[in-house]
């Protein structure tokens, strides 16, 4: 591989980029040492919040649920809203169904908060993780669709058309001929979602059920705010970070052994 | 084999989502503040009653009232809401008319307590917390000890760029009322669009309205003087002993943190009971103690111990001096003027 | 045949919005046709009132002030994202995947400690601010905190990753020939970037470019947190309205004016992404053929 500048430049800036998303992961990384429970001032080091963390099952439990509601709204958005995108894309296009699809990134939170509470109660339905899950996914598949639809567009349908008449199955045609195209949309936008879901605030808490078990992370997070958000937060966030940290190394170096 | 084991985990997360939906009978759910309660408080109450009870947190008090209202309460038994939160929950008709002779610990609240004016004899509140709001500062960075609403909203030049202010809307709004000598429940649109005059004009001086974080910017020295409520404050002092607490001369409001039980209970008795627990003279001291607030009850806060009111003074605040204070009452049509005005002060 | 394989494709997905977007929104619609009860809640009585008053100078003034630094926010993601979405789906293929999870994995912590941290790196007593007043830079701190600058920088960092995502979507798209030939011309490689890649990759720019600036406009932490609750924008609004002020239709109504006007933008860039579409293929680029 030559080193033209060009590539050179890229690389540079892709590094500067990681560096600007990480600054501030550092910083809060040495914040969970921070002595004191104040959130943005270091008055010295410790690692008592960790200590505290281990025996803080309520924290803990929020980040389980977080991570509960992130991968089920994940899996239902990735599979409609790749669907969705594939069935708008083979068609003629249609501003309305463009429209209907738009319109769940574009509604405020709370408007769609409330919309859906109001909602889940009329139909006198019983509220917990599942219906946070639900709720996510209305946004999801819309961001999904959206990222999947980049990947399509301009797709060559004669060579799904061909694979059909020699005879293969839909499914099996999708599975050999437009997977392997969209598979890096898809990734893309599963990536999208999960990330969305696992911070989401406001509808996960208006569609949340009382109670502990459908309290999410960042509900518990928002709700220390009036009496501080202790560096206990820090903590578990850098443990997030550092592992999944760990797990993408992993699997590179499996990668290179595979390879 | 992967996609086995993702299918499993996928399997356990779907089934684990619709299993935590299913409540023990007669179980209580309270919902309130994270860092408001002494963590162990629920597992005593349980343990000496037999009622099992479950914590849910919200963030502030308009969130919990927009998902009470939108969804009836159901759910929750005990809300933790400021009292003029709870005086429009109960006109609202979502929170439950209380039955003192299952409260028999409301004997042990200050007599000012029992008769607040948003609802006296305690039908449908029961105060948990009490304070006021006021100036909270670095004794060492002010040049001198501020006593006025007018310190903050037309400071020394020293001052300026070194003040925060509370922007939500009923403390930023009584700020301004009180300075120039009006009522903190004032919907007359004069008096509230000169207090609007005031307040634009303060908003020059600030560094940033702040109502999660002044105290973290008193202690890094970033700002000098804060727009602070009382117990807030105290969190800002236990890290610097520098900072002090002034209630301003021209008075200022009075808030009270309640304890209401919904309508939508199911489990009233249950609900009150918890309600009489917290209000047992052992359990409220423990919770003054922990969460550094004054507590409206006689009997507990008479057994604090003096060194803590000495380290944070104005806990020894008392019941006479806070009822000197104006009581923040709900507005009822006066609150789209109020969202309204703060909108364009914070707008300008 | 088609148009039923077309239908199942479809049918989850519509089947999906139509009742947890469709039918909760007819609800919030109802609501913003009456008006508002004392105490919260809804007095049922129908009035235009909300619609009316959603036109006053104070909300169109929200408006286009937050149009202007959500637009800022988006242009600034763009510049930032494209290059790097371009250096990762250029890298080799076995760390693409790495690469990309490596951008979205700060954003598993927590918007609100992330914002936190950037208050400690701002503030005037900050990192940033002690770091160069020790090396002699500056003698004063610069304000970098609590103004419009912090605010279209907090939305810009929360968001840069999104448009990473859509873009590498759409650029991986461009088969290695394509990308390789931009580094092989040379001299000319920034013409066949500008004639060529760009306009096939306008799809995965408007997504991105979408991804910003509804998620930039209906925010409401990062104006309080960063911007110091001096600069309040539309998403502030309508949650105060919601929850401050108790004016559910009144917040109603802004939310569907909001959504309109949003469409009606996306529309215009629907059409203004057909159209450049239409010049590639028109200057002889095979639509179908890089890939």
């Amino acid at each position: 591989m030559r080193t033209d500048p060009i590539r050179l430049w890229l690389n540079a800036h892709l590094g500067l980029v990681y560096v600007f998303l990480y600054v501030p992961i550092l910083v809060l990384i040495v914040l969970s040492f921070n002595k004191s429970g104040l959130p943005t001032t270091w008055t010295g080091f410790s690692t008592e919040w960790y200590g505290k963390l281990a025996g803080n099952p309520k924290i803990l439990a929020a980040a389980g649920n977080s991570l509960i509601v992130a991968v089920a709204s994940t899996l239902i958005s990735t599979f409609i809203g790749t669907l969705l995108a594939m069935g708008m894309e083979e068609g003629k296009p249609n501003p309305y169904l463009d429209a209907l699809v738009a319109a769940p990134m574009i509604i405020p939170d709370i408007v769609l908060a409330i919309a859906l509470l109001s909602f889940y109660t009329l139909l006198n339905m019983s509220l917990g993780l599942q219906s946070i899950v639900l709720s996510h996914a209305v946004f999801n598949i819309a961001f999904v669709c959206t990222v999947v639809r980049t990947r399509l567009k301009n797709f060559d349908r004669s060579i799904v058309e061909a694979s059909i008449d020699l005879g293969a199955s839909e499914v099996t045609t999708f599975r050999r001929v437009t997977l392997p195209v969209i598979a890096p949309g898809v990734i893309a936008a599963a990536l999208l979602s999960f990330t969305l879901s696992i911070d989401e605030f406001i509808i996960a808490y208006f569609t949340a059920g009382a109670g502990q078990g459908s309290t999410t992370f960042p509900m518990q997070i928002y709700a220390m705010i009036r009496f501080g958000v202790t560096p206990e937060i820090n903590a578990i966030a850098t443990i997030v970070i550092g592992f999944s940290f760990l797990l993408v190394l992993l699997s590179q170096r499996l990668n290179r052994e595979a390879a | 084999m992967r996609a086995g084991l993702l299918r499993a985990a996928a399997l356990a997360c779907v089934m684990s989502a619709f299993g935590g939906t299913a409540f023990a009978e007669g179980k209580i759910v309270i919902s309130n503040w994270d860092g408001y309660m002494p963590p162990e408080l629920l597992e005593a109450f349980t343990k000496e009653t037999g009622i099992a009870a479950e914590m849910s947190v919200h963030a502030t008090n308009e969130e919990i009232m927009g998902k009470v209202t939108a969804g009836g309460g159901q759910g929750y038994d005990v809300l933790f809401v400021s009292s003029p939160f709870a005086e429009a929950l109960k006109k609202l008709d979502l929170i439950a008319e209380l039955d003192p002779a299952k409260i028999p610990n409301l004997a042990n609240l200050y007599p000012e307590a029992r008769n607040l004016s948003y609802d006296p004899g305690n039908h449908f509140s029961v105060p948990y917390a009490w304070g006021t709001t006021g100036l909270c500062y670095r004794s060492d960075l002010v040049a001198a000890e501020p006593t006025s609403w007018m310190d903050m909203l037309k400071p020394a030049d020293a001052l300026k760029g070194k003040i925060t202010m509370l922007k939500t809307d009923r403390w930023l709004m009584a700020a301004g009322l009180k300075a120039l000598g009006y009522s903190v429940n004032s919907v007359d649109e004069a008096e509230v669009g000169k207090a609007k005059e005031l307040l634009t004009e303060a908003k020059k001086s600030l560094l940033a309205y702040d109502d999660t974080t002044f105290y973290s910017k008193l202690v890094s020295g970033e700002a000098s003087l804060v727009h602070a409520w009382d117990g807030w404050c105290n969190y800002g002092i236990a890290e610097n002993a520098a900072i002090k607490f002034v209630v301003p001369k021209e008075g200022s409001d009075m808030w009270v943190d309640t304890m209401t039980v919904t309508k939508a209970s199911e489990n009233k008795d249950g609900a009150m009971a918890f309600i009489n627990y917290v209000l047992r003279p052992d359990v409220h001291a423990w919770v003054a103690n922990n969460i550094l607030y004054k507590v409206p009850n006689q009997k507990a806060m008479e057994t604090l111990d003096p060194a803590l009111i000495a380290q944070y003074p104005n806990i020894g605040m008392s019941p006479a001096d806070l009822m000197k204070q104006e009581q923040l009452r709900d507005l009822g049509d006066g609150q789209k003027l109020y969202t309204q005005t703060v909108t364009e002060i914070t707008f300008q | 045949m088609n148009l039923s394989r077309r239908t199942i494709l479809l049918a989850p997905g519509l089947g999906y919005l139509a009742l947890f977007l469709v039918l909760p929104c007819l609800i919030i619609f109802a609501y913003s046709l009456f008006e508002r009860g004392t105490y919260g809640g809804i007095d049922y009585t129908l009035t235009a009132g909300n619609y009316l008053r959603a036109g006053s100078s104070l909300f169109a003034r929200i408006f286009l002030d937050s149009v202007r630094i959500a637009g800022t926010a988006t242009l600034v993601a763009l510049l930032i994202g494209y290059p790097a979405a371009y250096a990762i789906a250029a890298a080799p293929r076995n760390r693409q995947m790495a690469l990309l999870v490596l951008v979205m994995l700060p954003f598993w912590s927590n918007y609100l400690i992330r914002t936190y941290a950037w208050i400690v790196l701002l503030n005037n007593e900050g990192l940033i601010n002690r770091g160069l007043e020790s090396m002699g830079v500056i003698q004063e701190p610069l304000p970098l905190l609590y103004n419009e600058f912090a605010v279209v920088l907090g939305l810009v960092y929360n968001y840069v990753p999104f448009v990473i995502l859509a873009l590498y979507s759409s650029i991986s798209r461009l088969g290695p020939e394509l990308r390789e030939a931009s580094f092989d011309l040379g001299g000319s490689s920034w013409t066949t970037f500008r004639r060529v890649t760009l306009p096939l990759t306008v799809p995965g720019i408007a997504a991105g470019a979408v991804f910003v600036f509804v998620l930039s406009i209906g925010n409401f932490v990062t104006p309080d947190l960063l911007g110091g609750g001096q600069r309040p924008m539309l998403g502030n609004l309508i949650y105060s309205q919601y929850l401050s002020a108790r004016d559910w239709p009144m917040g109603s109504a802004l939310g569907f004016i909001l959504v309109l006007i949003m469409l009606a933008l996306l529309f215009g860039q629907a059409v203004f992404a057909h159209r450049a579409a239409g010049e590639v293929e028109a200057r002889g680029v095979p639509a179908g053929a890089p890939r």
